[in-house]
């Protein structure tokens, strides 16, 4: 076992694990988002639910938590790691010619993903541990959906929200189908459909995001 | 002169192997591990017998000039190798691998060593599939097999165009696997560059590590040679860039007999030369000639008007076209043998009839079997009335199936499409059958000095068959070389280590030593690859496909000229303490100064025509080649003079008991 | 034509290197890559300079020896060829051409051109091979059948020349290619079965241990892999690295 912590080919399983669950957790924060332009009722009370139950607090929380941070620092520690396998860099670099700009900057697009989710963090998350815990307020299942609606007011908001939708875009383009492959399934010819699936999901989910922001905005605006 | 004694076992041909092997002294296991041996060359047969060697219980230290030992040229091999497994239940033998290998080399081998040859070339295929090397299969899984050049069984197998490669990977992974068990120890990038004897026994090496530039010392019990062959003698052939006599002719200059130098084999299927800037030439595979026909212009003014571009040979109507080879040969065809059809082009272009601007080239033309092809593909398909163009275009399909990457990797070179105008090729120099002169144990005339594979005189006398260069390479190193050495080291096992503090090791890297400064302190005046180039051209023009008298003596004359005059003023830039591409080059060159004149000699020497060695005084009428079984049925074993053209000539006589010697007759 | 080449020049492991620009007329299109650096080395050595070094050997493509990263691109722009087989027809006169040697901490410089490639062999010698003993006594060579797709699937696995483009590709220099083309070789024969385990475990090790990097499936390493050896391998080595670790 610690074999596998130690080599190359269990970094891959971590990232990919971690990834993985990243996205399934996406997806599942994007169904409770999308509730809020279809139904709003149904939003405050799922975000209820996700903020008052003890096993989503207690249990699944912390999980989550924990897979962001594994998915970053060990991006990070793959990131020194690999720079230091090329202490020499080359003087001609062949652009496109042999890998997508996305696959080769995956610490590009995350680093941003990663600041993006501290503003995202402190607007939310902060914001509701200080009313739960630092406040102590009463419980209040109908309050979610205006201060949602209230956070996308301001433009500048709007717009750091679809840049860093569209730059996790581009990190899920590379990172959701190459997680398949870490993981060695037998992709490259036998999961042509895997693949395709994998490459709408990247584009569908973080547009879906993009929407309600902008939908909030303008509804909001108007 | 002496008569040399083969040491053939006596018995009936069949058994002497197996008596041999019953007979002979061993070394017991718990001895082995007290007697080291060096082997120098990685190849097929450097690394199989160092494998087994060291599996068998010796200390190995393996030495290649490449930076692994899976570069060794034996990785080009494309073909496939043969042996006489009769999987395909076509009546294939032992005896009949065995009578055709003796009489594809044109009767000028030794009966023993080919039976035993073919005795043991089933092992091989069992023993690389064990090895995981993978051979094609047919659809029921079972190995699958192709037929080669000139015999009447199935009997080569094969893994795509790569069995060369495929082969050496599975001997550079029985090496890597006793490399990490600690009982080889490679040398990568060193190079030997002189034997040590000790009381007249082989006790060592001296080498260059290429890198740093220093000279080593390594002591053993036994050294085998396993260097490969000397086509580059001739600078422009299919061998490897680096590929060299080096390692041979120092075993040579140190007392083993060098055998027949002149067999050499001239490949009809080669890319020819673009222009000078030519660095090496590129095999095309024997089988194209299956559905290829080669022509050359039948007027002197179509070639030259070719020749400076002004015509286009794919224009040129039928019925001024030569095919010369169905002219002279009707019975085999494009399909003659490989010297007869080199020896064809060589005459046609000497003739005039050159089709490159250099007007060393030939025609191979596919429009016929396009036609063919389509036609037959037409009918089938059910397509009764296709016109000549669309057959022409399914032909060309059947076509690109069949030699696809060959076609692709001629485009690639040339920059021709050889689907729309006919492929241009010319004879090269491929392989070398002389080599080290060895005794059934494979031991050279020093003891304790073995040589294996294409380093040896082998067993493929004046002209070797395809397919055939693999398997004796491996048969060698993997099943004769690691039993015979035991018959020399069982008396060494009271020897003790090989100290390399003794005053033949201090000579010999004296000797080096100033060889080295000798290189590196001429005047200057030419470049290494001048002279490569200059003997290369006298070794063609006068050594090649065709020799005369007069030529090989004038050959003799102008390679002792330009030595002398290599040694007095070739440029080595650079120190001879770092890697110095061009000192390495140096010293291969200046063996090969020694080894041409020595081939010229020997080809004065054997008045007479067989195999590759084709003296234009001995030929019959219509100008095949003419043999004499009365006073050459005889290896040639030359012995080391510092003056080539002194070196003593002994002969092994060769006795052919089990077959009758006939002549070889393709018309 | 006549071309400008700026060459990596780097004296020994050590120092310190540096591209040196040079002017080279006369070149032929139907000229080797290798062919015209011939003509660089004699032009360099007539004029009393030290010739570049690179390594070479075969020059038809199967050796695996030459090693240039030519315009940023390991064996130059023609896919599904090494450099020994690219031809000049492919630049234009008045061209210039940037040659680099592979750069990868695990493939030191040996002199300009020339790394040391090593590292591949210890990664072979940790158990790409299989344990069987080389004196003939094995069994017949058709006893064991294998399905056709796999021996073939097996071959192309095994036609990895190993010289290095893959790594030198990869952003992350990592030698998963390469390391996982021989794996799959064995670990899609019936004779390969017995040692799964151990060689994949014992290679991966070794080749962590040599400071190649991490795989990111960029997938350049295929793209530029003269012999056009597959990803699928790396995710082959993927699934028998974790079969070995979890199963044994």
């Amino acid at each position: 076992m610690s074999a596998l912590v130690k080599s190359s080919l269990a970094r891959k399983w971590v990232m990919a694990l971690s990834g993985l669950f990243l996205v399934v957790f996406l997806t599942q924060h994007f169904v409770i988002n999308i509730t809020s332009v279809i139904a709003p009722d149904t939003f405050n009370e799922w975000s209820h639910f996700m903020g008052y139950n003890p096993l989503v607090q207690y249990a699944l929380q912390p999980v989550l938590i924990a897979g962001i941070i594994i998915h970053f620092v060990m991006g990070i520690v793959l990131e020194i790691q690999n720079n230091k396998a090329r202490p020499i860099k080359y003087k001609s670099s062949p652009g496109n010619a042999n890998a997508s700009w996305v696959s080769r900057n995956m610490i590009i697009t995350g680093l941003v993903v990663l600041a993006f989710m501290g503003l995202h963090m402190y607007d939310f998350w902060v914001h509701e541990m200080a009313y739960k815990y630092v406040e102590v307020n009463p419980e209040d299942p109908t309050r979610y959906y205006e201060e949602t609606v209230e956070k996308f007011a301001p433009i500048w908001r709007v717009v750091l929200y679809v840049i860093a939708f569209v730059l996790l875009a581009m990190h899920l383009w590379h990172g959701f189908n190459s997680s398949f492959q870490s993981m060695g399934a037998k992709s490259v010819n036998k999961g042509e459909g895997l693949k395709k699936f994998t490459k709408v999901w990247s584009i569908l989910i973080p547009a879906g995001f993009i929407f309600i922001a902008l939908f909030h905005h303008l509804n909001h605006t108007n | 002169m002496s008569v040399l004694d083969s040491k053939v076992p006596s018995g009936p041909l069949a058994d002497k192997w197996t008596k041999h092997k019953n007979t002979i002294n061993l070394v017991n296991p718990a001895n082995k591990r007290l007697i080291d041996v060096i082997v120098v060359g990685t190849g097929l047969a450097g690394g199989s017998a160092a494998a087994t060697l060291a599996e068998l219980g010796y200390n190995v230290k393996t030495f290649c000039y490449n930076d692994s030992p899976r570069r060794a040229h034996s990785i080009a091999a494309q073909g496939g190798i043969n042996a006489a497994k009769n999987y395909q239940g076509d009546g294939d033998s032992n005896f009949r691998l065995f009578y055709d290998t003796i009489k594809g080399g044109d009767y000028r081998s030794r009966e023993a060593n080919v039976h035993r040859l073919a005795e043991v070339s089933g092992n091989i295929i069992d023993q690389c599939v064990a090895q995981g090397v993978p051979f094609a299969r047919e659809y029921g899984g079972l190995l699958d097999n192709r037929s080669f050049g000139g015999v009447l069984v199935s009997r080569t197998f094969y893994a795509a165009g790569q069995t060369g490669q495929q082969l050496l990977l599975g001997a550079y992974s029985a090496l890597n696997r006793q490399i990490n068990r600690g009982k080889v120890q490679p040398f990568n990038r060193h190079e030997m560059l002189d034997l040590v004897v000790v009381d007249g026994k082989a006790r060592g090496i001296i080498a260059r590590n290429l890198v740093t530039g220093e000279i080593e010392r390594h002591g053993a019990h036994a050294v085998v040679i396993a260097s490969g062959g000397y086509g580059n003698v001739f600078f422009l052939s299919t061998n490897a860039m680096g590929s060299n006599v080096m390692a041979a002719w120092r075993t040579h200059r140190r007392g083993a007999f060098f055998a027949n130098p002149c067999f050499t084999q001239i490949h009809p299927t080669c890319i020819p030369v673009s222009g000078e800037h030519q660095s090496k030439l590129t095999l095309m595979s024997e089988s194209l000639r299956n559905d290829g026909r080669i022509w050359v212009p039948k007027d002197l003014e179509d070639a030259k008007a070719i020749r400076e571009g002004r015509l286009r040979g794919v224009d040129l109507p039928e019925e001024k076209r030569d095919y010369y080879l169905e002219r002279r040969y009707p019975a085999f065809g494009n399909l003659v043998p490989r010297d007869v059809a080199s020896r064809a082009a060589k005459e046609r272009c000497d003739a005039g009839y050159g089709v490159n601007k250099t007007g060393n080239a030939v025609y191979l033309d596919f429009a016929a079997s396009f036609l063919r092809y389509g036609k037959i593909e037409a009918l089938t398909s059910g397509k009764k009335n296709a016109t000549e163009e669309e057959m022409i275009a399914l032909g060309k399909k059947v076509i690109e199936k069949k030699y696809g990457n060959l076609f692709d990797m001629y485009r690639n070179i040339t920059d021709d499409n050889p689907y729309e105008v006919p492929m241009k090729i010319f004879p090269a120099v491929h392989y070398t059958m002389g080599g080290l002169w060895v005794d059934y144990n494979l031991q050279t005339t020093v003891p304790g000095c073995f040589a294996a594979g294409e380093a040896n005189f082998s067993d493929h006398g004046a002209n070797r068959l395809g397919a055939s260069a693999l398997m004796q390479g491996l048969a060698d190193g993997y099943f004769v070389l690691p039993y015979t050495i035991g018959d020399y080291l069982s008396n060494e096992i009271r020897t003790g280590e090989i100290s390399t503090d003794t005053p033949e090791f201090d000579e010999a890297e004296k000797d080096v030593r100033n060889r080295i400064s000798k290189l590196m302190n001429g005047s200057g005046k030419h470049s290494v690859d001048y002279y490569h180039k200059k003997l290369g051209l006298i070794m063609w023009n006068k050594c090649g496909m065709s020799r005369n008298e007069k030529e090989l003596k004038e050959a003799m004359d102008e390679i002792a000229e330009l030595r002398a005059d290599f040694w007095q003023n070739v440029r080595v830039p650079g120190s001879a303490d770092t890697k110095n591409q061009e000192l390495e080059k140096a010293g291969r060159v200046a063996d090969f100064l020694e080894l041409g004149e020595l081939f010229a000699k020997d080809a004065l020497d054997r008045n007479e025509s067989c195999g590759g060695h084709f003296r234009e005084e001995y030929q019959t009428e219509e100008g095949e080649a003419l043999r004499d079984d009365e006073n050459y049925t005889y290896v040639s074993a030359w012995e080391y003079n510092e003056n080539p053209r002194e070196a003593k000539l002994h002969k092994e006589n060769l006795v052919f008991e089990n077959v009758e010697l006939k002549t070889r007759s393709y018309k | 034509m006549k071309l400008t080449l700026k060459i990596w020049r780097q004296e020994n492991t050590n120092a310190k290197g540096k591209m040196v620009t040079y002017q080279l007329d006369g070149v032929d299109g139907d000229m080797s890559f290798l062919e015209m650096m011939d003509i660089l080395n004699e032009d360099l050595n007539n004029k009393g300079e030290e010739p570049v070094e690179f390594d070479h050997d075969c020059r038809e493509g199967i050796c695996g020896a030459c090693s240039m990263v030519i315009n940023g691109q390991p064996h130059g722009p023609q896919k599904l060829t090494t450099t020994c087989q690219l031809h000049m027809r492919k630049f234009k006169d008045g061209d210039t051409i940037t040659i680099e040697p592979w750069r990868a901490a695990a493939f030191p410089v040996i002199k300009d051109l020339m790394v040391d490639r090593s590292a591949f062999d210890r990664i072979q010698q940790a158990g790409g091979y299989i344990s069987v003993n080389t004196s003939g006594n094995t069994q017949d060579a058709n006893a064991i059948p294998v399905e056709k797709e796999n021996a073939d699937e097996a071959f192309y696995s095994a036609t990895c020349i190993g010289c290095g483009a893959c790594v030198a590709a990869c952003k992350n220099a990592s030698a998963m290619l390469f390391t996982s083309a021989k794996i799959s070789q064995y670990a899609l024969l019936p004779q390969g079965q017995v040692e799964a385990t151990t060689r994949v475990e014992n290679m991966v090790r070794q080749m962590d241990l040599e400071g190649f990097g991490n795989c990111t499936n960029t997938g350049a390493c295929m793209v530029e892999c003269p012999k056009g050896i597959k990803l699928e391998n790396i995710a082959r080595m993927n699934r028998e690295y974790l079969k070995a670790e979890t199963i044994g």
